[in-house]
């Protein structure tokens, strides 16, 4: 090349690479679970990358328990490798807290905030700071086989106590015909068995701490929720119930084998799914039991999208998870798999679509579960904590893992409800003393 | 009472029905993996199990459609094959002047190594990813690639050692006393005497590198992600995925388990053809 053409060739060089890195799109790294609602926002993206074309998309798609560790490997140590997390009710005012996340203001006036239900956006709020947006929210609730009922002339009310549960498993209990009464997680961890007991437990008036943080197993209503569960699962569950969690149990409903199940309300669109339920058009919902109480009752669980300080693509984050989030995004979810399929328990305006109720049976229950559901009076006396069938504070985990293992244990037939609950209280009262909570 | 002969074809016949048996339940799994994931979700919750069902492909068909195998693949591949590529001509060396040059800290040496195999890969997962956070080494293939060699070279070494202790040291001096180099000592005379040995060491660490989900799993996201980090995104705690899982299981078996078939006759008469066997 000639000196005189060498000039231009390398100015022009240097112009388109200056314009290419300019227009380089920013990619945005997010971490998600395989959860059906979540894999649906995946194959959506396109539509997001079509409308902001300067913003990649990068998924890491990984398994719940999975996730959560790598997570938080990244985030305690500010690694920078995610720049969304989808994090649940339990981390985000942990986390945020801490200062690991973005707190989630200035969000663009059509975003409608006022339209998330406020129990969601208090689960996912700390001193009044929001830290995640949620996906969809879940409460639990009692679902129960319609044409069983009839069959043997029993009546589900709109919320029954664990004393007619019991009754009407005693009914339905067939074991010789493969068909058990009342299907219950009895797989240890804190996400699995301990979420059902804890709001069992709440409804039998229990609480997890006193009001000075002091663990409150020895007392008379964890006593008489875990040995009703225990009497409960053992005699009129599945075989085996000590290693059923969630998915165990959908498969055992949606083929017909539990007269009852009390679980989260996303299983509503799983059950009555005519292409994995063989009682899809038998099953009918209940609110999830009551006791002494119907305080906390149910559950309140959010899976929630939120950028940790470390990202170095926040603006391009926000951008993706407002839209994730938003009314237009339950729109195009609605457009493209149907409208049961819109992200469910975190909008009103997705309650107040007729055409939804219509398409979802479970909607109504969903709505009014998700309304009694409040993590900040969860339990019959005071408790110190939020949180319903947990204890927002970073040591719940462990505890309540550990704590998770000796319940399945006693379903299981390894120990006595009494040597759980002794075990549990041992654990509990250790490792808050460690935490300094308080002194013994 | 039985003669000689027939206890002799009574034992054979035993040994192979135990042999067989063995086999089987080996096998078991893998098969049962394969056949689920030609089963819908249903038919892989079903109780009991289901072994005659209706065989669909969507399960692959999702997998291909929700997932890039083909680059989470080629990640398994580099880095398994990267890892051992540079474990071996580490390991070679080592093991060499271990073998015939030992001094009295050998020993102690070769079990200082295998002892760094206790230790739980948990309890050093927060240094390791500050070094790689450091070093800007997350979620690379280079800096997966250094782990499983450092994870793997303990064992690569501890075999390479003991195929080599089994080489009279005569042989390797009769070399030298022809006037053979160093390199040439090691390259022409020890690599093909122990060439049986050192095969099933690179397909041992071949296996391990494939099969490794923690270090996978925590240090990559997207860009180096392997094949046990897309298997991991198929478990679901809401929602029935055997049947996927399975799919991509056995999507994520099949060019390491292709490969062990192919390399099984050269690995068997490398072990049998050694020369001083």
């Amino acid at each position: 090349m000639s000196s005189n053409l060498l000039l231009p060739a390398l100015v022009t060089a240097g112009i388109l690479s200056a314009s290419s890195s300019a227009l380089a799109a920013t990619k945005v790294t997010i971490g998600t679970v395989n959860n059906g609602d979540m894999i649906r926002m995946q194959s959506l993206s396109d539509a997001f990358e079509a409308e902001y074309p300067h913003i990649d998309l990068d998924w890491v798609v990984l398994e719940e328990n999975v996730l959560r560790q790598r997570l938080t490997t990244d985030i305690a140590t500010g690694g920078g490798q995610f720049d969304v997390m989808t994090i649940g009710m339990y981390e985000a005012p942990i986390w945020g807290e801490k200062g690991w996340l973005t707190v989630m203001d200035d969000l663009p006036a059509d975003y409608d905030k006022e339209d998330i239900f406020p129990s969601v956006l208090g689960g996912l709020s700390k001193n009044g700071k929001l830290y995640a947006l949620p996906f969809y929210a879940e409460s639990s609730m009692t679902y129960y086989r319609k044409d069983l009922f009839e069959a043997n002339g029993l009546t589900m009310p709109d919320q029954p106590t664990w004393d007619q549960m019991k009754s009407f498993a005693k009914t339905l209990h067939k074991p010789d015909e493969g068909q058990y009464g009342i299907c219950l997680r009895g797989k240890a961890g804190w996400g699995e068995n301990m979420a059902l007991i804890t709001t069992m437990a709440n409804a039998f008036g229990a609480r997890w701490f006193d009001e000075e943080w002091k663990p409150e197993f020895s007392g008379p209503e964890w006593k008489n929720a875990l040995t009703f569960y225990v009497d409960l699962l053992g005699n009129y569950g599945p075989p085996g119930a000590s290693s059923n969690g969630f998915n165990e149990n959908l498969a055992l409903f949606n083929s017909g084998k539990c007269g009852m199940w009390v679980d989260a309300t996303v299983a509503g669109a799983f059950v009555t799914d005519e292409a994995q339920s063989k009682v899809a058009d038998k099953v009918d919902f209940a609110l999830a039991p009551s006791q002494k109480t119907d305080k906390g009752a149910g559950w309140l669980w959010s899976w929630a999208l939120a950028i940790p300080v470390s990202s170095d693509a926040k603006e391009a984050a926000k951008t993706f998870i407002t839209w994730a989030t938003s009314k237009s995004y339950s729109a195009l979810v609605a457009e493209t798999t149907g409208i049961a399929t819109i992200p469910p328990g975190t909008r009103a305006s997705t309650y107040e679509n007729a055409e939804y109720i219509a398409a979802a049976p479970f909607a109504t229950r969903t709505l009014e579960s998700m309304d009694k559901a409040d993590p900040n009076d969860a339990t019959l006396k005071p408790a110190p904590y939020v949180g319903v069938q947990f204890a927002a504070i970073p040591e719940f985990q462990a505890i309540a893992t550990q704590v998770g293992k000796l319940f399945s244990g006693a379903l299981a037939g390894s120990m006595s409800a009494e040597q759980a609950l002794m075990g549990a209280q041992s654990i509990t009262t250790r490792e808050m003393t460690r935490a300094r909570y308080y002194s013994n | 009472m039985l003669t000689l002969k027939q206890r002799r074809s009574l034992t054979t016949a035993l040994m192979g029905i135990l042999a067989w048996g063995v086999a089987l339940a080996i096998f078991f799994p893998i098969f049962w993996m394969l056949l689920t994931s030609f089963k819908t979700e249903i038919d892989a919750f079903a109780t009991p199990p289901q072994l005659f069902f209706t065989p669909t492909l969507e399960n692959y068909t999702l997998v291909n459609e929700r997932s890039d195998y083909f680059h989470f693949a080629w990640n398994s591949v580099v880095v398994s094959f990267g890892s051992t590529i540079i474990g071996m001509l580490l390991a070679v060396p080592a093991a060499y002047s271990m073998a015939f040059f030992e001094t009295k800290r050998t020993k102690a040496t070769l079990l200082w190594m295998l002892s760094t195999k206790m230790l739980p890969p948990v309890g050093v997962l927060v240094p390791i990813y500050l070094l790689f956070k450091d070093l800007q080494m997350l979620d690379t293939r280079l800096g997966l690639t250094i782990i499983f060699t450092l994870i793997n070279l303990p064992i690569m070494i501890w075999m390479a050692y003991t195929y080599f202790k089994e080489i009279p040291k005569e042989v390797l001096e009769a070399a030298r006393m022809d006037g053979s180099t160093l390199f040439q000592e090691i390259w022409r005379v020890l690599l093909p005497m122990s060439k049986g040995g050192l095969a099933s060491t690179v397909l041992l660490s071949l296996i391990l590198s494939w099969n490794e989900a923690f270090w996978s799993l925590n240090l990559t996201a997207s860009q180096a992600a392997p094949l046990t980090a897309l298997i991991a995104s198929y478990s679901s705690p809401e929602g029935l995925f055997w049947a996927k899982l399975s799919a991509v299981s056995t999507l994520a078996c099949a060019p390491i388990l292709i490969f062990g078939w192919i390399s099984q006759k050269q690995l068997v008469r490398g072990l049998s053809f050694g020369a001083v066997k």
